[in-house]
């Protein structure tokens, strides 16, 4: 079996056994990142003499017997949202085309401090807005199963690396399933821990109540892995979670006895494509002969978790991306143009005799911030700005955004009710397996009910994690979710891992 | 409520983006969608809850009052399009 092959807790055995080197397994993956990334794009930026120092300093560590942290000699994959001084942190936004990060991210902090190797920046929806991928303004991602099919979004780059063997291990961030979503569809393992469980310092916010960073890996104990090495309290997020954190790879092989599995009504409604459903049923098939009892719920409220997220979502956007001022950092407009724009349009309303208009007209900063803005920002990313600036605007804050939070209270007593009668509760990740590149390029509400079975868990705040459950007739992945109460990471992963041991979907791999 | 022209452009300057004749018009209509999407929310009884602001909602989490070093000045400055050694440059703010 190659290197590319191994699972990270595999490789990670062959390294501590000084059977192999990080500089070989590197060397593997940067091979592999070379021969099929020009056709994938998965990787917005890979320093390969970089990694291969990191590699080797780790190496010599362990030769000279240091102690080293827990994924040491391991390359992993990063979103490029999550700062990294050694690296240009994009968001994939022509915003922050040149922006480099004067301080790391603390899970960037946590990666190399675990002495893993930072082996590239993955690609993704621009600011993370997306389900596809195709909101990024640099390239395209494909679906290394289907390269005419997206890899899924936000985190698109993230899970194709993943599935095409170019890293054992990738973060992510899920704001609405923008972790799961991707990983549901290029049939790899991926997880949304707690809100609060991993710490959001330095992650470039989208939405601030619902964004989380989270793992990417081939095997639920490669997930449990990297989870453990990421989550933790951090006194630079006040809304960190002082939380002790359980080692998940060390229980995760402890079946979960007298299991109680929870299958929503509501999500094997209309929409649901015919083979997802069966998958989804079989995969609650292996439950059962596993010894769980399956019980139907309902969560009368998810449906309207869309758009109560899409009031939300876009409403803290709006906030959080006013700070690309073209001040501070980022893209910065023309000047020259700006004045030259203004005196235009003054000479022009002077000669119209509009005097309104005139007074309206922007000033030079004004004008330098939306012009600066319009530059730096794809559409998707001004929709969203909009819809939120709209949301929170004088005379609509209550019948939207206030509205909004109050239904987003009744979601979550949904899921807590539900959970006192389950453990886990188990459905599909989308209503249908990848979709062709393009194909809801012209729809963003379609667009955005992508998004219908993994909003819930953001807005509710729980745990959530995708599991490769089935393939298509069409050979595509299908995604199997399981979600926990919030704080249960390590029951959701004992759960998962019983699936994985009693099934071989995870061992299969595109061609 | 229908979204006109005029709430995208009065949005617009809010949010401080210059959109093009384009935008505007595609924005009206797809905001417009969004809009009546999400006013499937006013159809849900909330008398009495709540909001929820935060999915873990902890409060007033006060850090130690230490002095701790902060980013230096020429770090802070280094990503600014444009700056002189003690600030940021900005275009005149009165009278421009």
């Amino acid at each position: 079996m190659s290197l590319i092959e191994r699972s990270a807790c595999e490789l990670l055995e062959l390294l501590d056994q000084g059977e192999v080197l990080s500089v070989e397994v590197t060397q593997s993956y940067l091979d592999r990142i070379a021969n099929r990334d020009g056709e994938i794009g998965a990787f917005l930026h890979v320093d390969a003499d970089l990694a291969l120092k990191q590699a080797a300093e780790v190496d010599r560590r362990r030769q000279a017997g240091e102690t080293l942290g827990k994924l040491a000699g391991l390359p992993v994959a990063v979103k490029d949202l999550l700062c990294d001084t050694n690296s240009p942190t994009t968001c994939a936004s022509q915003m922050l085309k040149s922006f480099q990060p004067p301080y790391d991210s603390t899970v960037v902090a946590k990666l190399k401090a675990a002495d893993a190797v930072l082996i590239g920046r993955t690609n993704m929806d621009e600011f993370a807005m997306g389900g596809s991928t195709e909101n990024s303004s640099f390239q395209l991602t494909r679906n290394p199963w289907d390269t005419q099919r997206v890899p899924g979004g936000s985190s698109g780059g993230a899970a194709a690396c993943v599935a095409a063997s170019m890293a054992p291990l990738s973060v992510g961030t899920d704001t609405g399933g923008s972790i799961r979503q991707p990983a549901g569809l290029c049939g790899v393992v991926g997880m949304k821990p707690t809100y609060g469980r991993v710490s959001r310092f330095g992650l470039v916010a989208f939405a601030s109540s619902l964004d989380q960073a989270g793992p990417l890996a081939r095997t639920t104990k490669d997930t449990a892995l990297l989870l453990e090495t990421l989550a933790g309290h951090d006194p630079q997020d006040a809304t960190s979670l002082a939380t002790e954190v359980p080692e998940y790879s060390a229980t995760i092989n402890r079946p979960l006895e007298g299991l109680r599995l929870g299958i929503v009504r509501e999500h094997f409604a209309e929409g649901l494509d015919g083979e997802v459903e069966t998958a989804v049923r079989e995969a609650i098939g292996v439950y059962e002969s596993l010894g769980a009892t399956v019980k139907e719920i309902s969560l009368p409220h998810s449906k309207y978790a869309v758009a109560t997220y899409y009031v939300i979502a876009p409403s803290e956007a709006s906030s959080n991306l006013a700070r690309y001022d073209g001040v501070h950092y980022g893209h910065r407009a023309d000047l020259s143009a700006i004045q030259e724009e203004l005196a235009a349009e003054r000479k022009q309303l002077e000669a119209n005799g509009d005097k309104d208009a005139l007074e309206k007209m922007d000033g030079a900063l004004v004008r330098m911030y939306r012009k600066s803005r319009a530059e730096g920002f794809g559409s998707e990313v001004k929709r969203r700005i909009m819809l939120g600036a709209y949301a929170l605007s004088a005379g609509y804050y209550d019948a939207y955004y206030l509205k909004a939070l109050k239904v987003r209270r009744l979601i979550r007593q949904d899921f807590d009710a539900a959970f006192e009668e389950v453990d886990l509760i188990a459905g599909p990740v989308t209503a249908q397996p990848a979709f062709k590149i393009g194909e809801m390029a012209d729809d963003p509400l379609s667009m955005y009910l992508v998004d219908l079975y993994t909003v819930s868990a953001n807005l509710a705040g729980l745990p959530g994690i995708s599991l490769p459950c089935g393939i298509s007739s069409t050979g595509l992945p299908i995604g199997l979710q399981l979600q926990a109460k919030p704080l249960a990471e390590e029951m959701l992963l004992r759960g998962a891992y019983m699936y994985e041991q009693a099934t071989d979907w995870h061992t299969k791999r595109p061609k | 409520m229908a979204i006109t022209r005029a709430d995208i452009e009065k949005v617009s300057l809010l949010a401080r983006l210059q959109l093009t004749e384009d935008e505007i018009e595609s924005l009206t209509s797809e905001l417009g969608q969004i809009v009546a999407y999400v006013d499937q929310l006013s159809e849900v009884d909330t008398e009495g809850v709540a909001p929820m602001a935060h999915a873990v909602e902890v409060s007033n989490v006060f850090s130690s009052d230490e002095v701790k070093p902060s980013l230096p000045r020429e770090k802070a400055l280094a990503n600014a399009p444009s700056h002189n050694e003690r600030g940021y440059l900005v275009p005149p703010v009165l009278g421009g």
